[in-house]
């Protein structure tokens, strides 16, 4: 077994068995203490006693052991006494019966993009619970301290629990606004501001999951075919000295056939079930680009269609200005530049994909000293050292 | 709030300040973060130091005076300026600090400051 299998397999047993019980128990942080328990016991045990036949049925009873032990310890409230009912049931279930137990990651998914969780605790809350990533380096991809991170992480849990939140799969008229919740957490994969640098393979393996749980719902697919698109190209942004290469003038041979393949077979797939939506726009605003590699050009007029299609269920300042970039592209820069004079200025202060975007159409219409105001804001906006010196080069020419 | 931003840079960092071939990208990244930082309306303050090697540290102890040549503190990287911006939270502090050149070649700190 590699090590990338060792991880995949760890991270599957690690989110089902915490979201078995966690749905069980209604209560992520007492069922994270209890499996974090039952692992160490796992590790003292295993290298004496060998490892028995089914590890995750051990586990589970462990971590059950603990829940019970620690509920009973503690004061039981009436929610608790509840849970912990279901889950003596549940035992007495699976020893009776023998069944393996149920895959429960995807109620716990939406838990975690529930609407009274905080926003900004959602998609942490699932690379924690569901993926069992440490604090830290969740800390790290979301630029927030770590001891930040781990503040809000035991708050939304604690609001789980006290506020009752249902361990249900959403009905099918709340589920658009669920499945938005938990795809607007990873927009950025596309590396526009690179925010969730390092975390796109967590966020395609996330993808993978909830599309394959719920078959049903396009839109969850059509996240998964956005994710895979921007990643195919993974490769073709960083020349061979590490420079920064814009999509425009990424070489195709670099860009992952297979992943794009795949991405389109997904998004076709999508299409069938005739629900569009903001996911499936954006995956087929990337699926155009991708056409470059086998027509040798780019159709920025349907590209700005499809930003159009897209403004009108999700206006986001970064479609916004995706929308100006391929408005310039197919009608001129004077239109990129309008489209761009009409978005509210509260929204793009310190936004530096339109900082640049704006330099790079001042530049291109003869209005030098604009330019270079605009180039001054965007380098300094710039958190990438590559995408920086790129932009430096370009303020040298305009 | 307001926040100090330290920066701390590398050996390398300070000899681009006056390297021919690179003290325009660096004193270029520095003046386009200062004019971002500005137009934000987010800049309080700051200054860019000398390097540590032309710092004097002083001590008092028992009523006698210890002064030293250099840095208070030897260390691979060195104060090497300061922000004081204003922002609402952390989290606001730390993506202007994520933005300034030396986060990717040094380190820089982000500190609370005391509000006087």
């Amino acid at each position: 077994m590699s090590h990338a299998e060792a991880e995949l397999a760890a991270r599957t047993a690690y989110g089902r068995l915490l979201a078995y019980l966690a749905a069980g128990w209604r209560d992520v942080a007492s069922a994270e203490d209890a499996l974090g328990d039952a692992f160490l016991a796992a590790l003292e045990t295993w290298p004496r006693a060998g490892v028995p036949d089914k590890p995750e049925a051990w586990l589970l009873a462990a971590a059950r052991r603990r829940l019970v032990d620690g509920a009973r310890h503690a004061k039981v409230e009436v929610t608790a006494a509840a849970g912990l009912q279901m889950v003596i049931e549940r035992v007495q279930h699976e020893v009776s019966s023998d069944a393996i137990f149920p895959d429960e990651r995807l109620r716990l998914l939406f838990v975690c993009a529930h609407p009274a969780i905080d926003e900004a605790a959602r998609t942490p809350l699932m690379l924690q619970t569901v993926l069992g990533l440490d604090a830290a380096r969740i800390a790290s991809a979301f630029l927030v301290s770590p001891a930040a991170m781990g503040q809000r992480l035991v708050r939304v849990k604690a609001k789980i629990r006290d506020a009752g939140i249902r361990f249900e799969i959403p009905e099918p008229h709340e589920l658009p606004e669920r499945l938005e919740a938990y795809g607007s957490g990873w927009e950025d994969v596309a590396g526009a501001d690179a925010r969730r640098r390092g975390l796109a393979e967590e966020a395609i393996w996330l993808g993978r999951l909830v599309a394959g749980l719920v078959p049903g719902e396009p839109e969850a697919r059509g996240l998964l075919a956005l994710m895979l698109h921007c990643e195919a190209r993974r490769a073709a942004r960083r020349d061979a000295n590490g420079g920064y290469v814009p999509l425009a003038r990424q070489n195709v041979a670099r860009w992952s056939r297979g992943t794009m393949d795949e991405a389109e077979e997904i998004l076709a797939a999508a299409a069938r079930e005739k629900k569009p939506g903001r996911f499936q726009l954006e995956a087929a605003i990337q699926s155009a680009h991708a056409r470059r590699a086998v027509t040798g050009r780019t159709d920025w007029e349907a590209i700005a269609l499809l930003y159009e299609g897209l403004l009108r269920c999700a206006p986001t300042v970064g479609a916004r200005v995706g929308h100006a970039a391929a408005l310039a592209e197919a009608r001129g820069a004077a239109a990129g530049l309008a489209a761009l004079d009409a978005l509210v200025p509260a929204t793009i202060r310190t936004y530096q994909p339109y900082w640049a975007l704006r330099a790079h159409l001042l530049g291109s219409l003869g209005r030098a000293a604009e330019a270079r105001h605009a180039y001054g804001l965007a380098i300094g906006m710039c958190e990438d050292p590559a995408a920086r010196a790129f932009l430096v080069g370009q303020a040298a020419s305009a | 709030m307001k926040y100090t931003v330290l920066i701390y840079e590398s050996e390398a960092d300070f000899s681009a300040r006056t390297d021919a071939k690179r003290q325009d990208a660096y004193w270029g990244a520095y003046r386009a973060y200062t004019k971002a930082l500005t137009e934000a309306g987010v800049m309080v303050g700051g200054a860019p130091l000398q390097p540590g090697h032309l710092a004097t540290t002083i001590r008092q102890r028992d009523g006698k005076r210890h002064v030293q040549d250099g840095p208070y503190a030897e260390a691979k990287e060195q104060l090497g300026g300061y922000y004081v911006i204003e922002v609402p939270d952390l989290d606001k502090a730390l993506e202007w600090a994520a933005r300034c050149p030396a986060a990717s070649s040094g380190a820089v700190e982000v500190r609370p400051n005391l509000p006087m």
